[in-house]
This record gives C-alpha cells, sequence and structure tokens, in this order.
C-alpha cells in the first residue's frame, strides 16, 4: 500500500496544481519547488488550465500490474497551453485515431486500485479530446 | 382501535432568507447501451422497452468522477472562489466505498477544502434532492453563503431484470446561494415522505430488488402526486402556472402518467424528459432532468421539479427563473451537448465496464 504518496499527491493529480515562479513566470508542472527555468525558489501554487494538445503517444496492450484490466489504452505526452510536458492517459478516446496536435482537456478520472479491489481508489488526471 | 391517517402538516419549507441557484452543472458518461441490445440478449428482442438507450460509465469513472465534473461545470456557471462553499454534498446510491465520504474527493478536486461540510447522502432515488432541501437551510438560515448538493449514479440493474433496461448513469451539481445573486430562486420546497418497501438492496447484495407492480401506485405515484399537489395548494399555483415540469424518472411512461395527474402537458415536460436517451439516473434523475430544462428556459419561466426516492418519498421545489441566467448557462457544457456525446457499446462490452465479469 502507498496511501502516504497517493495522499501527498492528490492536488496535483486531481486538479493539476503546480508552481508559478515568482523571478520569471515560468509555470511549473509537477510541483518542485525550485524554478526549472531560471533556478529561483518557486512555491507558489498554480491551478493549469487544463487545455493542452497531444506532442506524442503509444498504446499500450501490456499493461503494468494495476493498470491491466483497463488495456488496452493510449497514453500521451500532453503539452499545457501553460507550457509543460505531462505524461497520462489519453480517456473516451471512441475508437477514432489520436492524432498529433489534437486538442485535449484534463479530466479527472480513476486511474488504479492501490493494491486489489480492498484497497483505496487512486483517482488522478487524464486528458480526454476537446470538442 | 382506529388507523392512525396520515395527514401531511401543510407548511411549505421555506428559508428565512430567500434562495437560489447561483450555478448548475451537469454530467453523462459518454457511452450508451439500447434498450434493444438487452432485449437481443434476455428475451431473444421480444417485448416493448422502456427506453430507447441509457448512458453507461466508461471503466474509469464512478460517482465520484462524475461529481467531479458537474461540480466543475456548475463552478464555472456560479464564478465563485471555492473556498467559499460552506459544503459539498453528494446524494448517490452507488457511493464509490461502502465507507469513506464521496464528497471529499469531489471537494479536494475543486478546491473547496478544508473549511467545508462534506457528506454523503441516501435516500434512493432521492439523495440528491434530500441535499439540495438542505442546502436550502444552509444558505437560507444564514450559516452558509454558498453551498454545494449533487446527485449522482451509476445504477445498477441485475443482468436480465427489468430495471437492467433503463439502469443509467449520469446527475447533476448544484451551488445554492442568496435570491439576489441567483440564476433562478428556489420559492419553497415541500416534502412527502413515508415508509414503502418498493425497492431496496441489502448491504451485502450487488444489485437492488423492487416489489414490481407495487413500485408504481403505493410508491411514485402516490409520493410524486401528494408532494407536487400539497406544494402546488400551499403556493396557490396550478400546472397552469409553471412553464415547466421535471419528474423523477425511472422510465419514459411513469413521469409522463404523472405529470397528466397532475395537469402538466407532455410540451411542459419534454425539455427535462432525458430517460429515454440516458436512462434513469436514479439520485441524478430529477436533478438532471432541471439542468437541461434551465439550459433552455428565459427569465419569469417558472418550474416545478419533483423527484421520487424508493423507501420512499418526494421532495417538490417552486423555482423561477430570473435575468442571470442568460449570461450564465454558456459558460459550461450544456446536458443536451453531454447527451450528444455517444458512442454506442454491445452487451458484451457493457458487461465489461459495468464489472459483471468474474475475474478470479
Amino acid at each position: 500500500m502507498e496511501i502516504p504518496r497517493h495522499w501527498r499527491l492528490k492536488q496535483q493529480r486531481y486538479s493539476l496544481v503546480g508552481e508559478v515562479c515568482p523571478h520569471c513566470d515560468n509555470k511549473i508542472f509537477p510541483p518542485r519547488d525550485v524554478c526549472p527555468n531560471c533556478g529561483g525558489e518557486a512555491k507558489e501554487l498554480y491551478a493549469f488550465s487544463g487545455k493542452g494538445e497531444v506532442y506524442s503517444y503509444t498504446t499500450i496492450y501490456e499493461a503494468p500490474s494495476g493498470f491491466d484490466t483497463s488495456a488496452p489504452y493510449t497514453v500521451a505526452l500532453v503539452k499545457l497551453e501553460e507550457g509543460p510536458m505531462v505524461t497520462a492517459q489519453l480517456t473516451d478516446l471512441d475508437n477514432t485515431p489520436v492524432e498529433i496536435g489534437m486538442p485535449v482537456e484534463m479530466v479527472t478520472r480513476k486511474m488504479r486500485n492501490d493494491g486489489d479491489e480492498r484497497g483505496i481508489i487512486v483517482y488522478g488526471y487524464k486528458f480526454r479530446r476537446r470538442t | 382501535m382506529t388507523t392512525p391517517q396520515h395527514q401531511p402538516f401543510p407548511t411549505l419549507l421555506k428559508p428565512a432568507k430567500p434562495v437560489g441557484i447561483i450555478g448548475y452543472g451537469a454530467y453523462v458518461p459518454r457511452y450508451r447501451l439500447p434498450a434493444k441490445e438487452v432485449a437481443r440478449v434476455w428475451t431473444g428482442g421480444k417485448g416493448g422497452l422502456p427506453i430507447k438507450e441509457k448512458a453507461v460509465p466508461g471503466l474509469d469513472e464512478d460517482v465520484a468522477t462524475m461529481s467531479i465534473e458537474a461540480a466543475r461545470n456548475a463552478m464555472k456557471r456560479a464564478e465563485i472562489d471555492p473556498h467559499e462553499l460552506r459544503a459539498v454534498w453528494v446524494g448517490s446510491e452507488s457511493h464509490p466505498y461502502a465507507v469513506k465520504p464521496t464528497s471529499t474527493i469531489v471537494a479536494e478536486a475543486i478546491g473547496a477544502v478544508p473549511a467545508t461540510q462534506a457528506a454523503d447522502w441516501e435516500f434512493a432515488c432521492k439523495a440528491g434532492t434530500e441535499a439540495l432541501v438542505a442546502a436550502m437551510g444552509f444558505v437560507g438560515s444564514n450559516m452558509a453563503h454558498y453551498a454545494m448538493a449533487i446527485g449522482m449514479d451509476t445504477a445498477q440493474g441485475k443482468p436480465g431484470d427489468a430495471l437492467e433496461y433503463t439502469a443509467g448513469a449520469g446527475g447533476a451539481a448544484y451551488i445554492l446561494g442568496p435570491a439576489e445573486e441567483s440564476l433562478a430562486v428556489i420559492n419553497a420546497s415541500y416534502s412527502y415522505v413515508t415508509d414503502t418497501p418498493d425497492f431496496w438492496r441489502r448491504p451485502e447484495a450487488k444489485y437492488p430488488e423492487h416489489g414490481m407492480r407495487f413500485t408504481g401506485e403505493p410508491a411514485y405515484f402516490k409520493h410524486i402526486t401528494e408532494a407536487a399537489t400539497h406544494l402546488m395548494e400551499a403556493m396557490g399555483t396550478t400546472a397552469k402556472d409553471y412553464k415547466w415540469a421535471v419528474f423523477h424518472q425511472p422510465n419514459t411512461k411513469f413521469p409522463q402518467r404523472v405529470a397528466s395527474q397532475l395537469g402538466f402537458s407532455m410540451d411542459q415536460i419534454q425539455p427535462g424528459l432525458l430517460v429515454p436517451v440516458i436512462g434513469n439516473t436514479y439520485a441524478g434523475a430529477a436533478m438532471i432532468g432541471l439542468t437541461a430544462t434551465l439550459d433552455i428556459a428565459q427569465p419569469g419561466d417558472r418550474i416545478l421539479v419533483v423527484s421520487f426516492g424508493s423507501g420512499a418519498g418526494s421532495d417538490a421545489f417552486d423555482i423561477l427563473v430570473t435575468d442571470k441566467l442568460s449570461a450564465r448557462r454558456d459558460r459550461a457544457t450544456k446536458t443536451q451537448e453531454y447527451i450528444a456525446r455517444r458512442t454506442e457499446i454491445d452487451y458484451a462490452t457493457y458487461v465489461r465496464y459495468r464489472g459483471k465479469l468474474a475475474m478470479k
């Protein structure tokens, strides 16, 4: 069980809460308290819009443990409008092809169970096609 | 010994401070199971169908994720700081956990924590409107400036049972606040409740049981007509005073019939009658019927909403649309837009999505 880790990450996972650098206005995700752009301290929270586009993607057929019940699924590198790139599952794809540059929006969905079905349910961000 | 008569106390629930809806949001998952597909598997395609199709949640959806999306839509329309919400209440009969609140997950995701009430409500299909009445009291007593009430379900139906045709998924979130800020004022509500065992699920059971025809006259029709009649009598209104009406909708026939019994036309219930295309969304049903109606209503329109929850009871609401609605409704995805996002699935996919396969 990894309850403390899931609990610690809930804000960023549920609602894409990262940080903004007070020195250079760089938007940071995931939050790391130090700006990767200017090296200054950056602890101010920033809620991302959740809008972005697919930078690249792949479809997983042989899923790692914990994700096997949802295979096959597509994972993408999503370039957020505010700058950072995040790795996330795409959802509600409706068997239509994914395209590089496809506009997407963040939704909060079930990721997996922590352990088996007796464990906590882990929720987090995924992206779906933006209409 | 004489049998005591149930005499409804004819007093409306009316808050000391006028209260209204300042934001609302719907959610319907995109997958659709046609009723004819259920009939194909269980009756050889024979027999009448209670609806056209029902909404089915995806593999990664549950009442928490669906409530989060509806709540975010309500927040977009309300445009308030989430920390001003002093309650996040989720009514459902399909909470993801038996013990652990759905509402804390929703409150965390929309940024309403930590200075807020959070609780899960249960009363079969009227758990959401029960929370709505409580939110009226919370705001109307000045304990809170804003409070959120959600009705959301991923309803369960036993394979092959009559309910499997209709047990759908979806619902809506409402933010209540002072009437002067609202897009629709809730003039008053009235609740009518008795111990009537028409539908139930024991704690260890995966699927609910129901009393077949007993779910009709003594349960659905009795409670809805009593709640609506007493509300209208006390308000001094008749069906003609309302532009629109929304009734709980377990199938297509029941809300049409109860509307006729109360003097409402099919035109009055048409915008909020979603059961033919998304199924019975249980705790979400009356509430999402109202979001679809608010999506098309005009300032000055009066709306009657009557929920029904098995067990049994009804909450009736008298609602008046204000001139603030037009500017706010386009800020979030509309109910019909969610319904239009449609992916048809077959029975086998439905069985997988709803976890009906024993994997070990």
